[in-house]
């Protein structure tokens, strides 16, 4: 091979004379690498994580701190103050706490139905997409017939089905994950037959890979950010169809959710009654919790496909002063 | 050093439009030799099937028939648990070859356990060094623990050659290793390709549609034309004196300024490949729709023909050129 | 419509440039500003071929795009000024047009065909749509048979076969979708056309065919041509004078046999190394003789992030 002169050789960066003791400068703490795939801060994913983390940290430590949300007074239905932020049922029991309550058992179903949603589609997704052939077509078949039929009526059939006794939480998160799993299987399925073809995979199984470890170790991490954008999916679908099941009296009848509150608010006619604060607060924070996690969802779409970011400008005023 | 041979490879693809099923054939019948010391080019335009072969080289795909047979130092075949320790491959996108999660460390750290050549974690830190430091990137330590996007594409490039040598391979697949390159950073990672054969003695399969880095790089040539060799011989014969009306083509077409404002391609051949339709297999020459000098004989397809030594062309206009039975072997000669 | 004006019609309509640079100056306004195009300054005379060559991110497409006014933020024109010599006496303030005046200027009297212009064209439509297109826009009073007649008229000009007017850019190969591009480029009959990597997705056999054809057009219609690109020899081959831009600046502008035998800049001087000869020595580069200086790299680039 001719070599045309071994001083076009550019050399990267000059040397720097005697190469140090190579164990000791190679085992520096690597740079986080988990920093180039998380969210850039934003003022939407700041406002989406202050929301996300208020409502959680109400779900979770609300309970400890607040009184009891069966306690029956016979004070009947009375509006916020006086001993109770926000009133009190037509029981008599302290909205407030059962808000506390309820948001952690909706945040409980839904952290279920997340992961095991997100499980199940990473399952049938991932695997199908990189194994191809006949694994792929059967996976594929599955999740599109799980698509095709009807969501919401297969868990109200489900759910009609399970004899009121045995509602709990748990059984109303597996319904949702059985039914809401599908779609997301598509997104991955897809997002991982696009990386299969990448040359860094060809380059991991040229250099002897085996294929579980070019799945777990070269597509996986890619896929990181697709999978906690529909891990966020999955939540927000658990939360609302939670809310919506049990709005019709098929939800978990022995827990307490925010779905139940709303139940139980529809019962006492608190909307004819005009007792806003038995309805308002449990809708308001379904809602202000989905908005927070779409919100986190939006930046993480940032990452996984970077056209949509947008620079940051640097101010009018210093701009014309450099004009 | 290991020698690779590549016998008579052909390729099918089965293309579905509609209900039919067609079939493609992207590499018709190739076959050559890789021998330690000596690089070998693989010229073509886009759809001649270089990429194809090299994949199948590669063990990326595998041939329809034909076979890739690499024979060990000691004379004995490579067994398919070993293939990969001895040949490996370089792939054209500096940008898409590196996983973008991990670490320079972690790229070639994987190839030197998987094949044994580091064990414990003091080995493999100072392999990595000595890797990086032979393909001139530098300080090692510091790009070591870098990720691939912090680096420019000449560098990621380099990674990537280090990467082919960290098992050790003796045969090297370069798969337009440079063409996503920026100009002026090309050649010097040409000159480190050059470089590192000469030292390590590697085969080199160089694959390019660049004929004028084609013929500064390798000392042979095989001209790729919708998936056949259409001419072959060592690299200053086909390029200054092409005997295959593609080659001719291909060298009248390549700007060269020197031909300022001659009007270039008076030569033969049309423009543009006459609609994109599926080749026919073997129905003769697969050149003829565009060649100048098409002739009722191109109906069958033309073996190879010799016209200097070691020099063949798929052409009917040599017929008078000893036909010889497909030359897989381009022997050793002092460079 | 047509204005058959050959390129020494055009030079002797109005003698001095076509086309005149000063100073200008794009910077991308964002949290660390970068400098795209540093004080540029170049004149395109009429009918000449100006090759602009450079590697990625040195700024030849923002300067291209910025003469245009097709740069959007946050790149913007910080200083200098752009200035068009219509043929018929006036003199035109790129930059300073206003949005209807604007229109009226682009395609009729520059046009421009963009890079991976062959993927640029509307899969939906008819490629005989997509020019009529341009004539409805620009040319409202043209019946529908001149039209037909100037589409045709083009196709024969750049090499199509008119008949292949109804296909759909999918039947199409790349080579001839990019003639297709330049006969839309073509249409109104313009005095400058920029072409900004017109054949770098094309295989050298017909990036030959192009090239030909553009060298044929330019002395029959007698347009300017801003041809981009990295592929300097191509230059060499092709233009009349080469403008070599490295991080923004123009380093060297001069005739291409200039460049080719007396180069100036070491940065010229080292793409030009980055070029082997295909037929001269073995082992020489593509200036056969003495060896150019082989500087290091002169420093890594800046990163001129480009947001297209």
């Amino acid at each position: 091979m001719t070599n045309i002169s071994p001083s076009t050789e550019p050399v990267s960066e000059p040397r720097q004379g005697p190469v140090p003791a190579a164990p000791e400068a190679a085992r520096r703490r690597p740079v986080s690498g988990w920093r180039a795939i998380l969210p850039r801060w934003s003022p939407k994913l700041g406002v989406g994580l202050g929301l996300v983390t208020a409502i959680a940290l109400f779900g979770i430590l609300g309970p400890m701190v607040v009184g009891d949300p069966a306690a029956i007074n016979n004070v009947g239905l009375t509006p916020p103050g006086g001993g109770h932020l926000l009133g009190t049922t037509q029981t008599g029991q302290d909205v407030f706490a059962q808000l506390a309550y309820a948001t952690r058992g909706s945040l409980q179903v839904g952290l279920l139905v997340g992961v095991m949603a997100t499980a199940l589609s990473a399952l049938f997704g991932i695997i199908g997409g990189y194994v191809g052939g006949a694994v792929d077509e059967v996976f594929s078949l599955f999740s599109n017939v799980m698509l095709v039929i009807p969501g919401l009526p297969l868990v109200i059939v489900i759910s009609a089905f399970v004899p009121a006794a045995q509602r709990g939480a748990w059984m109303i998160a597996i319904v949702l994950a059985i039914t809401g799993w599908a779609a997301s299987s598509r997104v991955l399925r897809a997002q991982t037959l696009s990386l299969r073809n990448r040359d860094y995979v060809a380059a991991s199984r040229v250099a002897g890979e085996k294929p579980w470890r070019v799945v777990s170790v070269e597509i996986l991490p890619n896929l990181l950010p697709v999978l906690a954008s529909q891990f966020v999916f999955a939540v927000i679908f658990a939360i609302l169809s939670e809310a919506g099941l049990s709005f019709l009296g098929l939800g978990a009848s022995n827990s307490s959710t925010l779905g139940t509150m709303l139940y139980y608010a529809q019962n006492g006619f608190a909307l004819q009654l005009e007792a806003w604060w038995w309805f308002v607060p449990p809708g308001a924070v379904i809602a202000l919790f989905g908005c927070g996690l779409s919100l986190i969802n939006f930046s993480i779409d940032e990452i996984i496909n970077p056209k949509l970011r947008t620079e940051p400008r640097k101010r009018a005023a210093s701009r014309s002063a450099a004009a | 050093m290991t020698t690779l041979e590549v016998k008579n490879l052909v390729k099918d693809f089965s293309i579905r439009s509609g209900w039919r099923r067609t079939s493609l054939r992207a590499v018709d019948d190739v076959s050559f030799t890789l021998v330690p010391g000596r690089t070998v080019a693989l010229v073509g335009e886009s759809g001649s099937g270089k990429s194809t072969v090299a994949r199948m080289i590669a063990r990326l795909e595998k041939p329809t028939s034909g076979q890739v047979v690499a024979t060990a130092p000691d004379g004995r075949q490579v067994k398919n648990r070993h293939y990969r320790d001895h040949v490996q491959m370089v792939f054209q996108d500096p940008f898409a070859s590196l996983n973008p999660f991990h670490t320079i460390e972690h790229h070639l750290a994987r190839p030197l356990r998987l094949h044994g050549r580091a064990k414990s974690r003091d080995e493999v830190d100072a392999l990595v060094v000595q890797l990086l430091e032979r393909v001139n990137l530098a300080p090692a330590a510091s790009v070591a623990y870098r990720r691939p996007h912090e680096l420019s594409g000449g560098q990621r490039q380099r990674v990537a050659i280090a990467r082919a040598l960290a098992p050790g391979a003796q045969v090297v697949i370069a798969d337009e290793p440079v063409s996503m390159l920026d100009v002026s950073i090309r050649l010097g990672v040409l000159n480190l390709l050059a470089r590192l054969q000469r030292e390590d003695n590697l085969a080199v399969l160089y694959i390019t549609h660049d004929l004028a880095t084609a013929r500064h790089f390798s000392d042979d040539i095989l001209v790729m034309y919708r998936g056949r060799v259409v001419e072959r011989g060592p690299a200053d014969d086909v390029i200054l004196n092409p005997k295959h009306p593609y080659t001719q083509l291909l060298a009248s077409a390549a700007p060269d300024p020197e031909m300022r404002g001659r009007s270039r391609l008076a030569v033969s051949g049309s423009i543009e490949p006459t609609g994109a339709g599926v080749p026919r297999a073997d129905s003769g020459c697969n050149f003829r729709d565009r060649c100048a000098f098409a002739m009722d004989a191109c109906a069958e397809v033309p073996p190879n023909f010799a016209i200097g030594y070691d020099h063949f062309a798929k052409c009917w206009l040599y017929p008078e050129g000893a036909t010889s039975p497909e030359r897989t072997a381009v022997q050793g000669r002092p460079a | 419509m047509t204005t058959n004006t050959t390129a020494a019609d055009a030079r002797r309509a109005r003698p001095g440039p076509v086309l005149t640079v000063e100073h200008l100056d794009v910077i991308y306004q964002v949290a660390a500003p970068v400098h795209a195009v540093r004080d540029v300054s170049l004149t395109l005379g009429r009918g000449e071929i100006l090759g602009l060559a450079g590697e990625s991110g040195c700024g030849k497409t923002t300067l291209a795009y910025a003469i245009n006014r097709l740069h959007r933020p946050p790149a913007e024109v910080t200083a200098g000024s752009v200035t068009f010599h219509d043929r018929d006496g006036h003199d035109l303030d790129l930059l300073a047009l206003k949005n209807e005046e604007l229109r009226r200027f682009r395609w009729v009297k520059l046009s421009m065909v963009f890079q991976g212009a062959m993927n640029a064209l509307n899969p939906v439509t008819s490629v005989r749509a997509q020019l009529d297109d341009v004539l409805t826009t620009h040319v409202p009073s043209m019946s529908r048979r001149a039209r037909r007649a100037r589409c045709a008229e083009l196709f024969d000009l750049v090499g199509v076969d008119p008949g292949r007017l109804d296909s759909y850019p999918h039947e199409l190969s790349g080579g001839m979708r990019q003639r297709v591009m330049i006969a839309m480029a073509l249409l109104l009959d313009p005095q400058v056309m920029i072409m900004d990597e017109p054949t770098t997705a094309l295989d050298v056999v017909v990036q030959r065919g192009i090239l030909r054809e553009i060298l044929r057009l330019r002395e029959e219609l007698g347009f300017a041509v801003i041809f981009i690109t990295h592929d300097l020899p191509l230059l060499l081959e092709l233009s009349d004078r080469i403008a070599i831009m490295l991080e923004g600046e123009i380093v060297e502008l001069a005739s291409a046999d200039e460049i080719y035998q007396r180069p100036q800049h070491p940065y010229t001087r080292k793409l030009l190394d980055a070029f082997p000869s295909l037929t001269g020595d073995r082992g020489a580069f593509i200036r056969s003789g003495a060896s150019s200086s082989r500087e290091p790299l002169p420093g890594s680039q800046p990163e001129t992030v480009d947001p297209r």
